[in-house]
């Protein structure tokens, strides 16, 4: 199933991702030339949000791998139940002598006691899901250059039991915060798509969307007032997520204008600061001056 | 795309395929030209988009190539320039370059740094008075040790006493391969420590399922140890001017060796080096550095370097065993309170900071500049590093890190 770039423009849309043009774009690339997307871009501004859009554009599952440091095969492909296989063999002891060890040895590696961990589980799929490989700067090099073979040849190998090849390609979405660099390899495989944090409209329309209650022209200077505050000399610069979250507190205290309101907007303001030396930065004045731009 | 006009028809297909594909040829190589990593693949699919009609709309072709070419964020902000000027005929911004275009001039601050290379001409006399002495006095070779202890002779020796081309070119050659040297002893002595295991039941349970339980083969875990990674930022300002050289031919060896390694110079900004210095040729690596630098006025400003590297740079090169190496004299015409904090922020992050300062070496030289004395209170090692001795005396302590 192709779909135009127009379809999945209004697809994300309707899947609540208020999307900048360029993502549809690069979506519909995915489809017709079979690579994975890259995203990269600070923390917090959506991109692990675009692979559930992605699910929900194909209306298909997610299946989500977490890096991080020391992920190896056993917890990202596959694992032996071996639990369950240590029970089998004493059981076989109870039962009696007649069993060879051979049969004993392909019974306890066979599909029943195999776990599936997230990469195995995105390529046995019938229909093909997004595969959503958060944080992958997080991960080993060595887990990388395993990852790159695998999503160029679609195949594992389980030497129990033989090589499994895909029978779906999914839709494969990679994130990457950048505490790492990646490297070129893996890079060259995937689409690229910097994701940046939205424009002022853009970001207005993402807080409508998520909280309806908080009505338009509250939303354009909630919008207004994050980008001011993205401005200043910030130690940790806040998401689109803090913007939700001090959005919904304001509407939970029935801010209807920040104006009107100057404390509570610098009470909440924790929200969106997330560091002490941002904190005692922001001084009841500056967030007065900032509030008289707003308007 | 718009230059192709409307839709080919049957008969000229061929004619605006050729012209289609040479075109696309010269943009990847244009690509390439700005230091994307564009292979053969990458150019197939160009085609594949081309034919699936991306190629009718300039926009929309641009955001399809974006997303195909791009590999990393500065490739992603200057694509749409470059597209714009090669596929619609716009000006390009100075910085990228179109092929065939002359390399951007390199500028004075950096030219020194590269004249030192080639000899020791920007040395002032003052300098050059006492190198008869400290010529003669190791040239004549002790005993046992003349012959294969031309090295160990410039060891001793003050880098700005060097003033024979030929010598300075091989402390040069003594720096690059110290770095080597560095980075094999490190991996040796880490292997050693390996060594210590504990054993890991749930993997030898696991592997001793076929013996029915009974461990015949044990599994053992063995702790995995990062590489250690040097975070250099090698000041470049006039007042270190004569000991840049053989630093740049040490961090051009620490790169080339070390599987993880970054570098930045700064003088009043910071520059980010790791790129260009990867060229194998160490003057090739020096010639592409002064493209890159940009040095405006004098002075140095370490705290405002230091700064802009916690803030943009240190997220991505510092891990937890990252040892970060300033090599300075310490000389801070900025403000020496911004150094401070700044230097506080990077002790945070890192395992180690080490500060090397040349001038240490100097009778008499106390820390009497005000950036060092803000910066000591966060340095682990404050160590000289005027002579090649110096800078093997550092590896035992890396290697402990």
């Amino acid at each position: 199933m192709t779909l135009s770039r127009d379809q999945i423009a209004a697809r994300l849309a309707e899947a609540g991702y208020i999307a900048d043009g360029e993502l549809a774009t690069a979506v519909s690339l995915m489809q017709l030339l079979k690579r994975p997307l890259l995203l990269e871009g600070e923390a917090g501004v959506g991109k692990t949000e675009v692979a559930k859009a992605l699910a929900s554009v194909h209306s298909t599952e997610l299946i989500r791998l977490q890096c991080y440091e020391g992920l190896d095969q056993a917890a990202a492909l596959y694992e032996w139940n071996y639990q369950r296989q240590l029970l089998a063999i004493e059981a076989h002891k109870v039962e009696a002598g007649g069993v060879r060890m051979a049969d004993i040895e392909d019974q306890i590696f066979s599909e029943k006691y195999l776990l599936e961990r997230p990469l195995l589980a995105a390529i046995r799929r019938e229909r093909p899901p997004v595969l959503l490989i958060d944080e992958v700067d997080r991960a080993d090099e060595e887990f990388e250059a395993f990852l790159l073979e695998l999503l160029s040849d679609w195949q594992v190998s389980i030497p129990e039991l033989g090589t499994i090849t895909a029978v779906s390609i999914p839709h494969v979405v990679l994130t990457s915060n950048g505490t790492r660099e990646l490297s070129d390899a893996l890079r060259r495989r995937c689409l690229y798509h910097y994701v940046d944090y939205p424009d002022v409209d853009r970001e207005a329309r993402i807080i409508t969307a998520h909280l309806p209650a908080a009505g338009a022209s509250l939303s354009l200077q909630i919008a207004r007032m994050v980008e001011k505050i993205r401005k200043e000399e910030l130690r940790k610069v806040p998401g689109v997520a803090e913007t939700l979250d001090w959005a919904a507190a304001l509407v939970g205290l029935d801010v209807r204008d920040l104006r009107e309101a100057p404390e509570a907007v610098h009470e909440t303001l924790m929200c969106l600061l997330k560091t002490r030396e941002d904190k005692a930065r922001f001084k009841p004045e500056v967030t007065q001056r900032l509030l008289g731009r707003v308007a | 795309m718009s230059c192709c006009g409307t839709p080919p028809g049957y008969e000229e297909l061929d004619e605006v395929s050729k012209f289609v594909s040479s075109k696309l040829a010269a943009f990847l190589r244009t690509l390439r030209d700005n230091a994307f990593a564009v292979g053969l693949r990458e150019g197939q699919d160009a085609a594949a988009l081309m034919a699936a009609g991306y190629a009718q709309k300039p926009d929309l072709l641009r955001s399809a190539f974006k997303h195909l070419f791009s590999a990393r964020k500065a490739d992603w902000e200057i694509f749409d320039g470059l597209f714009d000027a090669f596929w619609l005929g716009k000006r390009v911004r100075s910085r990228s370059l179109v092929s065939g275009s002359a390399a951007p001039q390199n500028n004075p601050s950096v030219k020194n740094l590269r004249d030192n290379t080639a000899g020791a001409d920007g040395q002032g006399t003052l300098d050059q008075l006492p190198v008869d002495d400290a010529g003669d006095g190791y040239g004549q070779g002790t005993g046992r040790k003349e012959g294969a202890s031309r090295a160990e002779d410039l060891a001793e020796t003050d880098f700005r006493k060097i003033a024979d081309p030929a010598q300075m070119e091989e402390a040069h050659a003594v720096a690059a391969r110290l770095a080597r040297a560095m980075r094999t002893k490190l991996t040796r002595r880490d292997l050693a420590r390996r060594r210590g295991y504990q054993l890991d039941l749930r993997r030898t349970i696991h592997r001793n399922i076929s013996h029915g339980g009974v461990p015949v083969s044990l599994v053992k875990r063995r702790r995995k140890q990062k590489p250690l990674r040097l975070v250099m930022l090698l000041d470049a300002s006039g007042s270190m001017s004569m000991y840049t050289a053989v630093f740049l031919r040490f961090i051009h060896g620490v790169l080339d060796e070390f599987r993880e390694a970054e570098a930045f110079l700064f003088h009043t900004r910071l520059v980010y080096v790791s790129d260009a210095m990867k060229e194998r040729d160490a003057q090739r690596a020096l010639d592409r550095l002064s493209m890159m630098a940009q040095g405006a006025g004098g002075g140095t400003r370490i705290g405002e370097c230091l700064a802009n590297f916690n803030r943009w740079h240190a997220a991505r090169t510092i891990h937890s065993r990252t040892c970060v190496m300033i090599v300075s004299d310490g000389y801070e015409t900025g403000d020496a309170t911004l150094l401070g904090r700044e230097m506080a922020q990077l002790e945070k992050r890192c395992r180690r900071i080490v500060w090397l300062n040349p001038m240490m070496g100097w009778e008499g030289y106390s820390p009497e500049a005000a950036g060092i004395k803000a910066a000591m209170p966060h340095i682990d090692l404050y160590a000289p590093a005027h002579t090649l001795k110096s800078l093997a005396d550092l590896e035992p302590y890396l290697a402990n890190l």
